[in-house]
């Protein structure tokens, strides 16, 4: 079984995120990007998958800092072929952008799974996964935290409110946006990454050119004010336990 | 947790013993005994599926894969108590332990927290996971400002390595500025790496991550070259240790003491600042990484005698004997785990036997111990009168500002 | 294209979703600034009844046995028609797990633009989005075509988006769904026996800043301590610390008890809309930039770890004596 699995790299959200100084996109330079974490468990998912059944797992992203050590670190679980999407990228790829780019690669490759994550911190005109899916002509399922082979589909663990899980049979070739993959993306030893670096191979491939179309203009970016900010308690642990005490009391729960 | 083992090779056994013959003084494991002293007196050994000896046995029945499957390894806390007490001198921890949890860690076998921390310390240059940039504010509002050598670029006399949890962790913070407040008081020239100061990596080392440790090295490694001093101290023994004893094998050599060995040295000025009395018993615990590992356990002792109204009093296990607080090779992000399997903590242990010495005070030098005792202090209804202070606090209080 | 605001109903199991009457509120904002109509769409089988308490001014009606529940497919086929035939001014999803299953689709394959994360519109035609987990807003106007939104709760109250005038529906034919690429199986239920947090009134929730199962013992002894019950936001279910049957938030469970202690919560998005409707919140976190310090109405920056005790000891005190 064929799995393609596309990823990108979003905001790291421990860092401070500042806006630029046209006021519509966020300072690149106070950026630390991260893997985006749902990214992480699609990975995670498809070696899951190759180890159970079988078959060849490709691992893509566009061109970002850090990407290399993230694309050795998926060979390194076992992923099979790792392609880098270079190229002018502007200020940045937006959904409808990469799903084109991801599209005509994928066209290409054939998979026949596409593992991605469900959402990303900074999606403004809509995830990858579902846009990649329409851009293709696949069935998409996304919130997916399981997955089973069954033949010529796949069963995947949708997951609703209240915890209640939705099982649905879905006819191969598919994307599947994932929400968790069965077990945490497991570590990597580091000297394992640096082995790695010197038997994996990174494909390159150039992006055409950047489609955006589909996405709309962002005027402005701010940071939402507090309508109304808490009530702060001060002092040591033990005086504000006095006055969490003094506020259970008054409002009737103590 | 299901886990995914990938082979070692032909004689998995053979193999890692031929490894371990290669470590600093490794030619010692063939002097192996098996007269279980390592095994007895490890903290935690009672429940390994195999402890120090047994590992050694393992390899030589040629099992080593029983040993890598399970995962009681990771109850070792790195704390030196077998390298110490072992008659043929084999290097049990750094060696042995240390390779282990190598060889685990790359078959995937290592619990969630630890990996958390690890991959914290890959991607942040600190185990805790907090921004680099923000490895200095701690300093803010620090009269005189206290030199950060990337701004400055000046020269100083000492250049204080900080580290991980002396610069982010709340409650050691407090024991951080306490220092910056001795050195400025004694009138000395030093400097701080600030957000380029990445972790000193030891811990993670001892955790059974050699990449990830030459990774963080090379690192601090470069910016040090970027800057001019004539030594350096450390807030911590774990960093104390690896500059002293790891780095230079990795081409980085300098100069290197414990803040505590800095001090005692300049004792004559120290003493007429200190106008305050203290009047307490306290018990001083030594680290494992200054004390057992690295024999110092004078100057630290100097420092508190140095205080008046202070009474030292010394517990059962102390100096070479001192018992662990459970923190090292990996232990401090392995608490959930080892509570699981051990239903008890070491710090525990330690300070219980403060309470026995009738201590108003444990006294520490590391920052992995004020927040694991001040823990276990809460739990142990005895203990509830115990301070837990580091030297450089005690310090200042009796400096009495 | 007309500028009439269409709303896509979520439902699940015969309940009409808050979400859905959220964007009823927002459509109704920006259709009047435009002087348009708004148009709930409703999917289903049989399911008409759901329409009665929709604010819009008419609703469109699609009844299949395709469409009794939920499959993005047979939704997406239905919806690419009706979009194509009525071309609205705008079209609401739920950024949830139904809406954000589709309207990705719909925009590629109908070639029209979208905007996701969407918190509130406004009648002058600016949409206002929220990201970063909640740190980030971005605000814009709406293009000049059929707009596909998918909506986050937050900017209204579901009650704005309710009306005791049931609308007029209108059913709509739909195409057949030969042979459906996603077919639904079954529903599994979350395992029975557990609390039912939403019923309780005083929660104690636990966030990445418990750090480790152990430390779930302090919650559980303040809970105990208090008559309230120990609910976790995503990283500790994540992890196994706790039961799905606990989880708060977009994924998991809804609650509005009068007392939620959030201890080590961060408050992203995902978490806020499960719990945001809280009588009283009480935050806990050590950062003080936490966007939970935004809902809360007090909060303190002391280490949970050191407070849940005390606060422990300082109640049975108070209820011992």
């Amino acid at each position: 079984m064929k799995i393609a699995v596309p990823i990108k790299f979003v905001p790291d959200l421990v860092e401070e995120l500042n806006i630029d100084s046209s006021g519509a996109a966020l300072d690149a330079s106070w950026l630390r990007l991260i893997i985006n974490e749902f990214d992480d468990h699609a990975i995670e998912q498809a070696i899951l998958l190759k180890e159970r059944s079988g078959g060849e797992v490709t691992v893509m992203a566009a061109e970002a800092e850090g990407v290399d050590d993230i694309l050795f670190a998926a060979a390194a679980k076992g992923a099979d072929r790792l392609i880098k999407l270079t190229g002018d990228l502007g200020s940045g790829l937006n959904g409808h952008a990469s799903a084109r780019m991801l599209a005509s690669l994928l066209k290409e490759i054939q998979p026949d799974l596409i593992l991605t994550g469900v959402q990303a911190n900074n999606d403004l005109d809509g995830a990858v996964g579902p846009l990649l899916a329409g851009y293709l002509g696949m069935p998409y399922v996304g919130y997916v935290a399981g997955v089973t082979v069954a033949g010529e589909k796949v069963v995947a663990h949708k997951e609703y409110p209240g915890g209640i899980i939705a099982e649905m049979e879905v006819k191969l070739p598919c994307v599947l946006g994932i929400q968790a993959a069965e077990q945490p993306p497991r570590y990597v030893a580091y000297s394992k990454i640096r082995q790695i670096m010197n038997t994996a191979k990174i494909e390159e491939r150039a992006i055409p050119n950047v489609d955006s179309s589909g996405a709309v203009t962002v005027s402005r970016m701010f940071k939402p004010e507090a309508s109304q900010r808490a009530t702060i308690f001060e002092g040591s642990s033990e005086e504000v336990a006095g006055q969490m005490v003094g506020i259970f009391k008054e409002l009737g729960v103590l | 947790m299901a886990i995914t083992l990938v082979p070692l090779g032909p004689s998995p056994s053979k193999t890692f013993y031929t490894s371990l013959l290669e470590v600093k003084e490794g030619e010692r494991f063939r002097a192996c005994l098996q007269c279980g002293m390592c095994s007895g007196i490890c903290p935690f050994g009672y429940l390994m599926a195999f402890p120090p000896g047994k590992i050694i046995s393992a390899l030589r029945a040629e099992i080593f894969d029983e040993v890598v499957k399970t995962d009681s390894v990771w109850m070792c806390v790195s704390c030196y108590a077998c390298t110490a007490v072992c008659p043929a001198r084999i290097p049990l921890t750094a060696g042995l332990l240390t390779r282990t949890k190598e060889e685990l860690l790359l078959v995937g076998n290592v619990p969630a927290e630890l990996q958390t921390a690890l991959a914290n310390t890959q991607r942040y240059g600190n185990c805790l996971g907090e921004s680099p940039r923000k490895r200095a504010d701690w300093t803010m509002g620090i009269q005189p400002e206290i030199n950060v050598l990337g701004k400055t670029r000046r020269p100083v006399d000492v250049l204080w390595f900080v580290g991980d949890y002396a610069s982010y962790h709340p409650r050691l913070q407090a024991a951080t500025k306490a220092l910056a407040k001795i050195l400025n008081a004694l009138g000395i020239n030093f400097g701080i790496l600030g957000p380029e100061e990445n972790s000193d990596g030891d811990s993670q080392r001892l955790a059974g991550e050699r990449g990830l440790f030459e990774a963080m090295a090379q690192k601090n490694a470069q910016v040090l070259r970027r800057y001019q001093f004539g030594e350096i101290i450390t807030t911590d023994p774990h960093a104390y240790n690896a500059l002293k004893n790891e780095y230079p094998a990795l081409g980085v050599s300098y100069p290197v003491r414990h803040y505590t060995q800095f001090l005692a040295e300049r004792l004559d000025q120290i003493k007429p600042l200190l106008k305050k009395e203290i009047k307490a018993k306290i018990a001083y615990h030594d680290p494992c990484y200054l004390g057992r590992a690295n024999g110092v356990f004078d100057e630290p002792r100097a420092l508190l005698e140095s205080i008046s109204g202070v009474e030292l009093v010394e517990m059962p296990h102390q100096r070479a004997n001192s018992l662990c607080c459970g923190g090292g090779g990996g232990g401090m992000w392995l608490d959930g785990f080892q509570w699981e399997k051990a239903h008890v903590r070491l710090s525990d242990w330690r300070v219980r036997e403060a309470v026995a010495s009738n201590a108003d005070v444990l006294a520490v030098a590391c920052p992995y111990e004020p927040p694991r005792f001040e823990d276990a202090a809460k739990n142990i209804p005895s203990a509830s009168r115990l301070k837990v202070r580091e030297i450089s606090e005690l310090l200042v209080e009796a400096m009495g500002n | 294209m007309s500028q009439d605001v269409f709303v896509v109903i979520e439902h699940l199991r015969g309940q009409v979703a808050d979400i859905s009457y959220v964007m009823l509120a927002a459509a109704r904002q920006l259709a009047q600034g435009i002087g348009g109509n708004v148009t709930a769409v409703l999917l289903g089988r049989s399911a008409q009844g759901l329409a009665k308490d929709l604010a819009s001014d008419r609703v469109l009606y699609a009844d299949h046995s395709a469409l009794a529940e939920f499959t993005s497919d047979a939704y997406q086929i239905t919806l690419a028609k009706l979009i194509g035939d009525e071309s609205p001014r705008a079209v609401l999803f739920g950024h949830t797990t139904i809406g954000a299953d589709i309207a990705g689709g719909l925009s590629a394959r109908l070639s029209l633009p979208l905007i996701s994360s969407c918190r509130t519109l406004s009648g002058d035609g600016k949409f206002v989005c929220q990201i970063c987990g909640g740190k980030i807003m971005a605000e814009g106007d709406l293009p000049d075509a059929t707009t596909l939104i998918t909506m986050v709760p937050g900017g209204y109250k579901a009650e704005q988006g309710q009306s005791t005038q049931p609308p007029a529906i209108t059913t709509i034919e739909t195409k057949s769904f030969d042979d459906p690429c996603i077919t639904l199986k079954q529903y599994i239920e979350p395992e029975a026996g557990d609390v039912d947090i939403a019923k309780e009134p005083l929660l104690i929730s636990v966030g990445r800043g418990i750090q480790n199962k152990d430390n779930i013992e302090i919650a559980n002894e303040l809970a105990a301590a208090m008559g309230g019950q120990v609910c976790a936001s995503r990283p500790v279910v994540d992890q196994g610390w706790l039961p799905t049957t606990r989880l708060v938030g977009k994924s998991g469970k809804r609650v509005k008890p009068k007392v939620y202690l959030a201890l080590g919560i961060s408050g992203a998005p995902e978490h806020v809309e499960g719990m945001g409707e809280s009588d009283t919140i009480i935050a806990v976190n050590t950062d003080p930039n936490a966007p939970i310090f935004n809902v809360a109405k007090y909060g303190t920056t002391v280490d949970l770890l050191d407070l849940v005790p005390q606060l422990t000891e300082k109640i049975k005190q108070v209820k011992g004596g």
